[in-house]
C-alpha cells in the first residue's frame, strides 16, 4: 500500500471534478444510469434483506439479555431496536456490506476497462470518459442506496419481531409500543444524511481504484480490495464525523 | 497533417524513444515500420496523447497538442479514429452496438440512420452479418476488422492503426491494407499504420518511416525500399533467404527496362 495520501488524495479529486462535468450526451448517460441502478439496487436487495434480519434479530435479543434482572421495562426491546437501525446499523452496516459487494465490483469493472484499453479506446473517440464511467454510477448509488437502506430499517424492525415475538419473550403489543415510544424525526434525516454521504464515498472511493489500475491481474485484485478498505475505513470515519456534528 | 517533434520517451532507465521528429500528411498512407519492439506503439499512443512524452511537441495542422487542456483534446479526439493492436472491443456490447457507440456518443442520427451505417461500415471491411454477436464469439481476426470498423464510423480526419493486418490470412490482410488506402484517398485522411507485414509496405507505403534502436533510422516510399542500401533496413524488410532473392530478380528486371 502506498501512503503517498495527499497524492492520492488530489488525484481523487481531480478525478471528481472531471467526472462531474456536464454529459455530452444526455440520453447515453441516463441509459447508463439505468443500468447501474438495476445492477446495484435489484441485484442487492436479498443480501440486504439477509443480512437486515440478523441485525435486528441480534440487536432485539442482546438487548432481552441485558434487560434480564433490571427495573428497565421488556417493551423497551422494539424502542431500542428502531433506533439502532435508524441511527447506525441501516445505514452503517449496509454500506459498508455493499463496499463489499458494489465497490469491489465497481473497481474491478473499471480495472479491467482501463487494462483492456477500452478506457483509451473511448477516451480517443473524444468521451469523457472520467464523466461517462463515474458519474452514471454515483449518480445510480445515490438514488438506490438510501432506497436500500430503507428498506434495512423496515426489514431490520421486522428482524427483532421475528427473534421476539415468536419466542415468547413479549407479547407483539409490547413490541409496538416499543416502535411508537419515544420517536425523533431528526434521527430519520440522520439516516438519510449518513446514506448518501456513505454512498458517495463508496462509489467514488471504488472508481478511483478502478480508474487508475495498471499492470495486470495482480494489481486488478488489489484495486477490487483496495477499493473495499478505503471504502469501509473512510466510511467509518465519515460515521463518527458526522455522528459528532449531527447530535451537537 | 501531423507533425512530431524531437519526441523522447524512456521508461525508468528504458529509452524506447530517443528523438524523433516527422510529418505526416493527409492523403496518404503514413508507414511506421520496425522490429517488435521498437517502439512503434509507443510513438503511436504518444501521437494521439495517451503516453505523455517525456520531452518533444505534437502539433495536428499546427496546433500544439499539448498545449491544449482536455476540452480542446476532446474535440480534436472527435476526428480521430484509432485502431489498437488488441483491437480494445468493448466486451459487454455486440459488434453492432460497438460501432455504432461513437454514433450514438456524438451524432443526431435517428436509429435507421445508424444502423445504415454501421451496416456500410461492416460491408466495407468484408464482415457483413455479424452484428448480434460478441466480441468473444469472433475470430481475432475478426475484431480486427470490427476494431477498423468503429474506426472509420464517423470518417475520422485522422486514421491510427496499430498493425490493422496481423493475424489476418494474406487475402484478408490484402483486403484490409486495400481498404485503408481507398478511403485514406477519398477522404483525404491522414493515415498512420504500425505494421511489420512485408506485404503492407511494398503494397501501400506512400511514405514508410523505419524506427530503430529508438531512431528514425530511414524515411522513403516503397519503391525506394527495394534499391535501399541500409543495413538495417534490408534486413528487416528482406529477413528471410526467399525475400532476398525477390529483391534480386525484382532489381536487375528494373535495371533491363
Ligand atoms: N507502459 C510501459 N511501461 C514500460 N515500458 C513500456 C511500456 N510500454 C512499452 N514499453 C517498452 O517500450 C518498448 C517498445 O514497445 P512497443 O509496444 O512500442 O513496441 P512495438 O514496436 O509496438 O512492438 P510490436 O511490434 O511487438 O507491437 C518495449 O521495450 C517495451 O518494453
Ligand atoms: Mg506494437
Amino acid at each position: 500500500m502506498n501512503f503517498n495520501l495527499l497524492y492520492h488524495f488530489g488525484r481523487y479529486i481531480m478525478l471528481l471534478r472531471q467526472a462531474f462535468s456536464r454529459p455530452e450526451n444526455w440520453s447515453m448517460y441516463w441509459k447508463e444510469t439505468l443500468r447501474q441502478m438495476n445492477d446495484i439496487g435489484i441485484g442487492s436487495i436479498v443480501i440486504v434483506a439477509l443480512i437486515s434480519v440478523f441485525m435486528g434479530a441480534v440487536a432485539a435479543v442482546q438487548f432481552a439479555y441485558q434487560l434480564d434482572g433490571t427495573l428497565v421495562p421488556r417493551w423497551y426491546i422494539g424502542y431500542i431496536v428502531r433506533d439502532l437501525a435508524i441511527i447506525e446499523s441501516a445505514p452503517t452496516i449496509t454500506c459498508l456490506v455493499l463496499a463489499g459487494k458494489v465497490g469491489s465490483n465497481m473497481a474491478a469493472e473499471l480495472g479491467g476497462m482501463r487494462q483492456k484499453e477500452h478506457i483509451d479506446a473511448m477516451e480517443i473517440m473524444g468521451v469523457n470518459t472520467a464523466n461517462y464511467l463515474i458519474t452514471p454510477k454515483v449518480v445510480a448509488a445515490l438514488v438506490v442506496i438510501p432506497l436500500l437502506v430503507t428498506l434495512s430499517a423496515y426489514i431490520a424492525i421486522g428482524g427483532g419481531y421475528l427473534a421476539t415475538v415468536p419466542t415468547g419473550q413479549i407479547t407483539a403489543e409490547e413490541y409496538a409500543r416499543g416502535l411508537r415510544a419515544f420517536f425523533i424525526e431528526f434521527n430519520v434525516t440522520m439516516m438519510y444524511v449518513k446514506a448518501f454521504v456513505f454512498a458517495f464515498i463508496l462509489t467514488t472511493v471504488s472508481c478511483f481504484q478502478g480508474y487508475y489500475v495498471q499492470g495486470g491481474s495482480i494489481e486488478l485484485g488489489k484495486a477490487s480490495t483496495n477499493a473495499v478498505v478505503f471504502s469501509n475505513i473512510l466510511i467509518l470515519l465519515a460515521d463518527y464525523l458526522l455522528a459528532v456534528l449531527l447530535t451537537s | 497533417m501531423i507533425r512530431a517533434e524531437n519526441i523522447f520517451k524512456s521508461f525508468d532507465d528504458n529509452e524506447v524513444l530517443k528523438g524523433i521528429s516527422m510529418e505526416f500528411l493527409p492523403g496518404k498512407t503514413n508507414l511506421i515500420i520496425g522490429r517488435s519492439g521498437a517502439g512503434k506503439t509507443v510513438f503511436l499512443k504518444i501521437l494521439v496523447g495517451l503516453i505523455i512524452p517525456t520531452s518533444g511537441k505534437v502539433y495536428y495542422d499546427d496546433i500544439d497538442f499539448f498545449s491544449l487542456n482536455k476540452k480542446q483534446i476532446r474535440e480534436i479526439r472527435m476526428q480521430v479514429g484509432m485502431l489498437f493492436q488488441g483491437s480494445a472491443l468493448f466486451d459487454s456490447m455486440t459488434v453492432e452496438e460497438n460501432i455504432r457507440f461513437p454514433l450514438d456518443m456524438f451524432s443526431n442520427m435517428s436509429l435507421a440512420e445508424k444502423r445504415d451505417r454501421v451496416n456500410w461500415c461492416l460491408e466495407r471491411v468484408n464482415l457483413p452479418g455479424v452484428n448480434d454477436k460478441y466480441p468473444s464469439e469472433i475470430s481475432g481476426g475478426m475484431q480486427k476488422r470490427v476494431g477498423i470498423a468503429r474506426a472509420i464510423v464517423l470518417s475520422p480526419k485522422y486514421l491510427f492503426c496499430d498493425e490493422p493486418n496481423s493475424g489476418l490470412d494474406p487475402r484478408t490482410a490484402l483486403l484490409i491494407d486495400e481498404l485503408i488506402q481507398d478511403i485514406t484517398y477519398e477522404h483525404n485522411i491522414t493515415t498512420i499504420i504500425n505494421t511489420h507485414d512485408m506485404n503492407s509496405v511494398m503494397e501501400i507505403g506512400d511514405n514508410i518511416a523505419f524506427l530503430h534502436q529508438g531512431r528514425l533510422a530511414w524515411r522513403g516510399n516503397k519503391d525506394q525500399v527495394l534499391e535501399t542500401e541500409n543495413e538495417e533496413l534490408k534486413s528487416f524488410i528482406f529477413a528471410s533467404p526467399f525475400l532476398q532473392r525477390l529483391r534480386t530478380q525484382a532489381l536487375a528486371a528494373k535495371s533491363r527496362s
